[in-house]
């Protein structure tokens, strides 16, 4: 039970963000990536406070020895640079550079009931669910 | 305020979740995997990434209620361009096994070398795309 209510507060606290940053008007992050035009460095402020702020909080945390809530810290074991994360970062990138949604900011916008979040999310979903798949191909 | 002070805070709000999940559940807080499990998993290993994932859509839901300054533009592209880009998107982050949460921020303050890498491509792949399509075929 407590687990699901730490779980739905991160997402709260998450939500709350990408919305404050800008992270999902896609113009703006269309503008962070569109660096040969009118670049907009907002995102970079988005990327940069997110990655230190919890840069300084893991360094605390996976100093105890465990999670409140679980027995261990669940931490991604594959260390190598595979066929799969290249290929998967490229196409990302691609969908990303498209629309101007990555996942987080493609799940906030539906809270705006704009078309565009609406059909982009089930699309998403779509893609996720066959990329395990895909990547069995590689 | 000016947009890069929001930025900032907001920001903070995505590190201070990702310690939230971490320091809690124990979990990355990566919104593509999440997502993902929150339709592949089963019973309580479902519920707390459906409520993770709900959680971003109410959290988003908040920040315009309370400024003018949160409400966003609608989004400038075609139906089908939305739908090719959602596709790539899922299938993207499922096959390199995170986003921009989960690898952008999570994994390279985890200092990953995996996630550094594929940080830098699907960043390096975004700018291209924007490049061609501003750029040159739409220009």
């Amino acid at each position: 039970m407590s687990k699901q209510v730490t779980a739905l507060a991160s997402g709260l606290v998450l939500g709350v963000g990408l919305s404050i940053s800008g992270m999902t008007n896609t113009e703006r992050v269309l503008g962070f990536l569109d660096l040969f035009g009118q670049w907009d460095p907002t995102l970079a402020f988005v990327m940069g406070s997110g990655v230190i702020v919890a840069f300084l909080g893991f360094k605390l945390v996976l100093k105890t020895p465990g999670p409140l809530f679980d027995d261990v810290f669940s931490l991604p074991t594959k260390t190598d640079i595979d066929k799969p994360l290249l290929l998967g970062a490229i196409l990302f990138g691609l969908g990303w550079g498209l629309v101007g949604y990555c996942p987080g900011p493609a799940l906030a916008g539906l809270s705006t009931g704009y078309i565009a979040p609406l059909m982009f999310v089930p699309a998403m979903i779509i893609g996720l669910l066959l990329s395990k798949r895909v990547s069995a191909i590689f | 305020m000016h947009h890069f002070i929001y930025a900032t805070i907001g920001g903070s709000l995505l590190g201070i979740s990702a310690i939230m999940m971490m320091a809690l559940n124990g979990r990355i807080a990566g919104i593509s995997g999440i997502l993902s499990g929150s339709i592949t998993q089963k019973g309580s290993e479902r519920w707390w990434r459906v409520l993770f994932t709900a959680g971003i859509i109410i959290g988003a839901a908040l920040p315009p209620l309370l400024s003018a300054d949160f409400v966003v533009p609608e989004p400038d592209a075609t139906l089908p361009l939305v739908l090719i880009g959602g596709l790539l998107v899922g299938l993207g982050t499922g096959m390199g096994s995170g986003c921009t949460t989960g690898h952008g921020i999570c994994g390279i303050a985890r200092l990953s070398k995996r996630s550094l890498v594929a940080t830098c491509t699907f960043m390096a792949a975004a700018f291209l795309t924007v490049y061609l399509l501003r750029h040159t075929v739409g220009a």
